[in-house]
């Protein structure tokens, strides 16, 4: 069992410009339950997962992980370099397009981040991350650069990467979205292990099917809105704002046929 | 008449010229790099004066002729009070010219990096430095060694200007072996065959090195 970060949201603004992408947001992700994100096109849910990891910066408000606020010391104070990279080490995240490193195999992938950032020897690191890679289900593919690999194996190595350094939280922004539809069963299977092990992870995805059935909590957004926040049961099969309705409304009707 | 012998014997002391050439452009490139880098940096950085500054390098090396700053380098040392040989002048000088072309080809290359490469490595707790020389840099290497072979070969044939300096590389070579031999066809023809030699086995290199980075 992983030891599970928590995550609290206060009031967190963000502009663009004069564009305001996110609305005085406020979400608690409870530690070792998935979250899922969804709601439709440009609503802001990149931009907020974003702000958990500090990658995009907010203007106002608080994000909060296990208590410590990331990003500010205090309320339009940055907080120094190191300490944000070490609030980051903790914080895995998979990215829609992978973003594997084009120059190294899978394995030096894996292990770069245990190398540089945990400090492991060359030897310790390509161990775990073999390891690592193993779990994914990708012994077979350690040596293999991110070329030789098939958009599901890619993402799975991004996944590997991402548990070698034992983070207590997993974002992922739609992971699957870039893939073939054959290939999204295979990531979306390691994602439930992932679950099923006590990780906190916040997902945005537009799998409405890994939303019913593995998110504990369903949040929807739009207009850089938090709409609705419930169980998926309430959000996507009894949802009673009008907002979530349409949008499901129109998901169904894009996904039959 | 076109006289072969003339034409054969041009070789030796052309290749023995030819080391200048080679060296010129070698440890220009190697300069060019060193100080091409830098200059990237500071156009990539976020101080505004740095970037100004970079730009300034860049549209001045450009915008003038090398042969004219070569003239300009050598001619102003003696008069600060550096007596400096010419052959570092002209080193110094073809690097400096070739630091600007470098720059630029670097920052096209990081540019036409996705913004996610670096991102996944910040994500991970990867320091600045870090993210530049393990995930940056060796990409855009990568992506850039066909400009940068190319800038090679355009300095191989610009080093002909630093005969204006009194070096003996090729030019100067064939200009001195056409005036004792009174033969100036065959003497320039064997400079150009020994140049195209030179320019076509850094495209062979360029090649084989491209292939085998490209993954
Ligand atoms: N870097 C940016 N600059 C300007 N606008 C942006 C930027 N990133 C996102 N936006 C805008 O913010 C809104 C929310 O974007 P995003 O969080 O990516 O939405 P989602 O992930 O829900 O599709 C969109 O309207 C988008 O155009
Ligand atoms: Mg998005």
């Amino acid at each position: 069992m992983v030891s599970a970060s928590s995550v609290e949201i206060r009031k967190v603004n963000k502009h663009y410009g004069t564009f305001h992408a996110l609305k005085d947001i406020d979400l608690v992700i409870p530690p070792g339950k998935v979250t899922c994100l969804i709601g439709p096109s440009g609503s802001g849910k990149s931009t907020l997962l974003r702000c958990v990891n500090f990658l995009e910066e907010y203007d106002s408000g608080e994000v909060l992980i296990d208590g410590t606020m990331i990003g500010y010391e205090a309320p339009g104070k940055k907080m120094p370099g190191r300490k944000l990279r070490e609030m980051r080490r903790s914080i895995g995240m998979v990215f829609q397009q992978f973003n594997l490193w084009p120059h190294m195999t899978a394995r030096e992938n894996v292990a770069e981040g245990l190398i540089r950032v945990r400090g492991l020897s060359k030897s310790e690191a390509h161990r775990r991350a073999a390891d690592a890679l193993a779990k994914v289900g990708l012994a077979d593919k350690m040596a293999n650069h991110p070329s030789r690999l098939s958009g599901g194996q890619q993402q799975r190595v991004a996944i590997a990467r991402a548990i070698a350094m034992e983070p207590r939280l997993m974002l992922f922004d739609e992971p699957t979205s870039a893939l073939d539809p054959e290939l999204v069963g295979e990531v979306l299977n390691v994602m439930k292990t992932l679950a099923s092990e006590g990780m906190t992870m916040v997902v945005v995805t537009h799998e409405m099917g890994f939303a019913a059935h593995v998110a504990d909590q369903v949040v929807f957004m739009e207009k850089g809105e938090l709409v609705g926040v419930d169980s998926p049961d309430r959000i996507l099969h009894h949802p009673e704002d009008a907002r979530i309705q349409s949008f499901l409304r129109t998901y169904h009707e894009r996904n039959s046929f | 008449m076109f006289s072969i012998s003339v034409f054969l014997e041009s070789f030796g002391p052309l290749f023995w010229a030819a080391r200048y050439t080679l060296l010129i452009s070698v440890l220009g490139i190697g300069l060019g790099l060193v100080i091409g880098t830098l200059i990237c940096a500071a156009r990539l950085s976020p101080y505004v004066w740095l970037r100004r500054f970079a730009m300034l390098w860049v549209s001045f090396l450009r915008g003038v002729p090398l042969l004219v700053q070569l003239l300009v380098f050598y001619y102003t040392l003696p008069v600060i009070g550096l007596d400096v040989p010419a052959m570092v002048a002209a080193v110094v000088t073809v690097g400096i010219c070739a630091s600007a072309y470098i720059s630029e080809i670097w920052r096209g290359a990081i540019a036409a990096l996705p913004k996610g490469q670096a991102e996944a490595a910040i994500a991970i707790g990867m320091t600045p430095q870090d993210v530049w020389i393990r995930v940056i840099l060796p990409q855009a290497f990568n992506l850039s060694l066909p400009a940068l072979i190319n800038e090679l070969i355009l300095l191989v044939k610009a080093s002909s200007l630093v005969s204006v300096v009194g070096i003996l590389e090729i030019t100067r070579a064939s200009q001195a072996q056409a005036a004792t031999t009174f033969r100036p066809l065959e003497v320039y023809i064997a400079a150009a065959c020994i140049y195209l030699l030179i320019n076509l086995c850094l495209a062979v290199l360029g090649r084989y090195l491209e292939h085998r980075t490209a993954i």
